[in-house]
């Protein structure tokens, strides 16, 4: 507990520090001036007891704005140096850093900031190992973190603001209580009121007044605060102990409404990342239902063709970045170079709407090559295609390895997919959020081609029937050879979109290649619409089973054992494409 | 081809029993083959039993399996528990616990080890442990009429989940690292060349076993059903026979015959763990059928020992370049060589013949249909296993 006191306590002067860098916005009211808080710290500095100190600590105004936090944090630090004359005066001072022959620092007073001198007007200049550091102790520490909580509560980031106000209440701490309130009628932001109400109450908590405790109680139990439910728990206990059965009872109550909300948040949680693996699964599995659903090919390089497209981003952003040297053949002492553009910021960050197209276009080509080469002899035999596409895909491991080396390729993702959008205690990760956009685009993109352009006319005719299409003039070679150029495409994009969330290697389509078979074979083979439902249901289901046996690795294994099952039921998938056919 | 042993073929089978049981031992007795050498002989051997296996569900039953692998190594892990057993105390750390039991914080062999301390349990457990998880999964694969493809699939689902329980510590397996470090097999110190040589020799007579018995099996009544179930399993049903149990049946004799190479290749080679349960390895004895030839039973074996003498010379010679080898040959051997290298010389023999009569065609000016006709062999079944 102390522990994650120190370190919010450090979080929060870390975060006013680098405030004040960018913007000295005062809070509200009229700031006590900066040479007032100088004057207090170097008072407090002063002082040789540590009680002392910590009186003369307190008396630094709570508003005192963000230089009471930087002095405070150079203090603790060990920023601040004593410097002490000949008649012990002791006078504290920062060093400027820029050092003589000797080692010895030119010295700013703390005071005012202006140059440290001697009587004569010559600057003094210290030896940071001789002179002794302002130190601190427990007592003063606190003091100081006090002083910082009570500054961060009128912080104007909302975001140290909101943390400093959760944090305050989690300390149960009376003396807190009227600057909570006091801070209650000024605030207007309805994220921090929420905060500041559940602070208060949890506060109150330990208030003397019974009625009040009470009142505090449903005010947890209706805002359903899960991280009161320790404190309730034991107000709930002591007030037992102590005979007091409304206290108890209010308490019983407040936690039992916290329950059903944090299970109803659970359960949301549950779906929301069930809802983004199922999104993945769909993006690596869309290629190979078409590939697979629609013409039958079992393509164990579908794997690799990702791979492929997770590569092409790789070498985008090196493009758009410091460039890329490839030595693929180790033996030799051949090399390539591709210039980088060193480009930043902005530009760096469109690096992702680059690529998507250009790992599209990678995997397509590369696909084609394959249909051209080895597939079409198989339509007949699939599972020699199964074994021919597995020796396809060891070598493109091979050659993968040969040219990006063994290792993961470091690839950095857009700041902007880190964080979470918080509603009503439910995380929703802008990773996983950016996961199901992208499904659905992928979606949306697939079924248009599909369904509103010439060559989806082409494709679907074909795909019902080869031989009636032929008679209609169709080139159905030219038109297999797209469609698995689309499906490997698609496969690409995969690649380019798992780039973002998953490490890059030679062998990393290995990791999805079994799961996306067994999505398209659920779903239901040659029907797109099969697939998504698969994919969202073998995602919902991986993450609930994951929830309730908290283990990952035996929920997938449980998964996996489902399919099987469920393939019992309806051996043909969920959506059964009927023919007429016996051997179908 | 499908009638009782010929003369001549007995007299090969014999050869080769002569050559592996007596000779090859007796000369590594005698020096002239390093026991180095006889070992990693022997381990070709018993990957050779699991090539059968893939064989006789693939060549001749038409199902490709992707979960031989983990019946294989199934196999391993049993023979390992007891080989683990026998270390004793001499391990790192002393105990009568295998050291990974220790390392996870056990102070008492969990219950289902304990028989392990039996060979004869152990033995019982390689041939029931996987027999009994094929049925399972056969029954219920076969009932729903899974087939072709689909069944590729859930085989490799089935290892896939197989290989991620075993990964796991908590299923007190090893986790990744698996069984190592053993020290005796029925009294016998297993690192010793005199224990390496009965290895060998018993590897080799269990595959002359194996052999002798999947060939005695595809020639009888059972064996020709197994064959039209490959080539078409609706005429089968429509005739009145439940291919499913024919399936089945095959299925988990499979699993057993996989799971019993895999027992020897643990006492040859000394390791058992996960990553030899995957879904590659399973293909990659699959490589070696396709290769050798499927829908005979000396392809497997020659094409297990064949690629295998092929890696372990390949891998020190040229290690950057071996597996673009292996996967382009493989492509290759099935674009072009559909019945491996045991069909070569017939189909050299074919297209030679085609050649010739197109020639002798175009020379006469008149072409003389019946005569090319005549000339052509009649494809045995076993040439078109996928033509459904």
């Amino acid at each position: 507990m102390l522990l994650r006191n120190t370190f919010t306590c450090a979080l929060i002067v870390l975060g006013l520090a680098s405030l004040l860098r960018s913007s000295a916005l005062a809070a509200d009211g009229p700031a006590p001036s900066e040479a007032t808080v100088r004057a207090a710290v170097v008072e407090a500095l002063t002082k040789q007891e540590s009680a002392e100190q910590v009186a003369a600590l307190r008396k630094i105004p709570v508003d005192a704005g963000p230089i009471a936090a930087e002095l405070l944090t150079l203090w603790k630090e060990g920023g601040i140096y004593l410097h002490e004359d000949d008649e012990g005066k002791i006078t504290p001072v920062t060093l400027t850093g820029e050092k003589d022959a000797d080692g010895k620092q030119a010295a700013l007073l703390l005071l005012d900031k202006s140059p440290f001198k001697d009587g004569e007007g010559k600057p003094i200049l210290i030896d940071p190992a001789e002179v002794s550091g302002a130190e601190t102790d427990s007592n003063i520490r606190r003091a100081m973190k006090d002083l910082t909580d009570m500054a961060a509560l009128s912080n104007p980031d909302l975001k140290i603001r909101l943390r400093a106000v959760s944090d305050v209440g989690l300390e149960l701490n009376q003396e807190k209580l009227p600057a909570l309130l006091e801070r209650q009628k000024v605030e207007t932001h309805p994220e921090v009121k929420k905060a500041l109400e559940q602070s208060i109450a949890l506060t109150q908590l330990k208030s003397p007044d019974d009625a009040e405790r009470i009142k505090a109680c449903t005010t947890l139990g209706n805002i359903g605060s899960i991280p009161s439910q320790d404190a309730l728990k034991t107000l709930a206990a002591e007030a037992t102990k102590e005979g007091k059965k409304e206290v108890a009872a209010a308490a019983t109550a407040a936690l039992e409404k916290i329950a059903s909300h944090v299970k109803v948040v659970n359960t949301a949680g549950t779906m929301f990342r069930g809802l983004s693996t199922g999104s993945i699964l769909l993006v690596v599995a869309i290629g190979l239902a078409i590939t697979f659903g629609l013409m039958g090919v079992i393509n164990m390089a579908h794997g690799e063709l990702l791979v492929v497209g997770a590569y092409t981003t790789y070498v985008v952003q090196c493009i758009f970045g410091a460039g890329l040297t490839l030595a693929p053949f180790s033996q030799s002492s051949l090399t390539f170079t591709i210039p980088g553009m060193h480009a930043t910021g902005a530009t760096f960050s469109v690096y992702f709407l680059v690529a998507l197209p250009c790992s599209f276009l990678m995997a397509a080509l590369v696909g084609i090559a394959l249909e051209r080469g080895i597939i079409r002899f198989l339509y007949k035999r699939p599972l020699e295609s199964l074994l021919a596409t597995w020796g396809v895909s060891i070598v493109m491991q091979q050659l993968l390895r040969l040219v990006f080396g063994p290792q993961n390729v470091a690839l950095e993702s857009p700041a902007w997919l880190s964080g979470s959008w918080v509603v009503n205690d439910i995380a929703f990760n802008w990773n996983r959020l950016f996961v199901i956009g992208f499904a659905v685009i992928i979606i949306v993109l697939t079924w248009a081609v599909l369904n509103k352009t010439p060559l989806g006319l082409l494709i679907r005719s074909v795909m019902q029937n080869r031989d009636m299409a032929a008679c209609m003039g169709v080139r159905t070679e030219r038109v297999n050879m797209l469609t698995f150029g689309f499906g490997s495409g698609l496969a690409g994009l995969a690649g380019a979109f798992i780039s973002q969330i998953d490490n890059v290697g030679p062998y990393t389509g290995q990791n999805y290649i079994v799961d996306s078979f067994m999505t398209v074979v659920v779903g239901g083979v040659g029907n797109m619409i099969g697939t998504v439902i698969s994919a969202l249901g073998i995602g919902v289901v991986d993450q609930s089973l994951q929830q309730i046996l908290g283990n990952p690795v035996l929920g997938k294994i449980l998964v996996l054992g489902t399919i099987i099952l469920f393939l019992q039921w309806r051996p043909q998938g969920i959506f059964v494409t009927r023919s007429r056919s016996l051997e179908s | 081809m499908n009638r009782p042993f010929q003369r001549r073929e007995s007299i090969i089978f014999f050869a080769f029993a002569l050559l592996l049981v007596v000779i090859l031992p007796l000369a590594s007795s005698i020096g002239w083959i390093s026991p180095f050498k006889l070992n990693t002989w022997g381990k070709y051997l018993s990957y050779a039993i699991l090539a059968i296996a893939v064989d006789l569900l693939w060549g001749y039953t038409g199902l490709l399996s992707l979960g031989q692998a983990l019946f294989f190594s199934l196999g391993g892990y049993m023979m390992g528990m007891y080989l683990m057993l026998m270390i004793g105390k001499l391990g790192q750390y002393k105990s009568n616990l295998p050291d990974f039991l220790v390392f996870l914080g056990h102070s008492e062999l969990p219950a289902i080890w304990k028989p392990f301390y039996s060979f004869p349990f152990a033995l019982l457990m390689v041939v029931l442990i996987p027999g009994i998880l094929a049925f399972i999964f056969g029954y219920l694969a076969f009932r729903s009429r899974i087939k072709g493809v689909y069944f590729s699939i859930l085989t490799q689902a089935l290892t896939y989940g197989a290989a991620l329980m075993f990964f796991r510590n908590d299923l007190n397996m090893g986790g990744n690292n698996g069984f190592t470090d053993f020290r005796f097999i029925l009294g016998a110190d297993i690192r010793s060349d005199g224990t390496k040589r009965t290895l060998f020799i018993v590897t080799a007579i269990v595959l002359l076993g194996v052999y002798a018995g999947c060939r005695w099996l595809t020639t009888t009544k059972f064996g020709l059903i197994q064959r039209a179930v490959r080539d078409s399993e609706n005429r089968v049903l429509f005739s009145g026979y439940a291919a499913a149990n024919y399936k089945l049946f095959v299925f988990v004799l499979c699993a057993i015959i996989a799971s019993i190479g895999g027992s020897l290749f643990v006492t040859q080679v000394g390791i058992i763990n996960p990553s030899e349960m995957t879904t590659q390895k399973s293909l990659e004895a699959v490589v070696w059928v396709a290769v050798g030839g499927r829908g005979t039973l000396i392809g497997p074996v020659l094409g297990a020992i064949g690629v295998n003498s092929l890696q372990s010379w390949a891998t020190r010679a040229m290690p950057d370049y071996w597996l673009l080898f292996l996967g382009a040959g493989f492509t290759l051997a099935v674009l072009f060589m559909p019945k491996g290298l045991v069909g070569l010389p017939l189909q050299l023999r074919n297209a030679f013949v085609k050649y010739k009569s197109r020639s002798t065609a175009e020379q006469d000016a008149t072409p003389i249909p019946a005569a090319a006709v005549t000339i052509k062999p009649t494809p045995s079944p076993s040439s078109s296993p996928s033509a459904e």
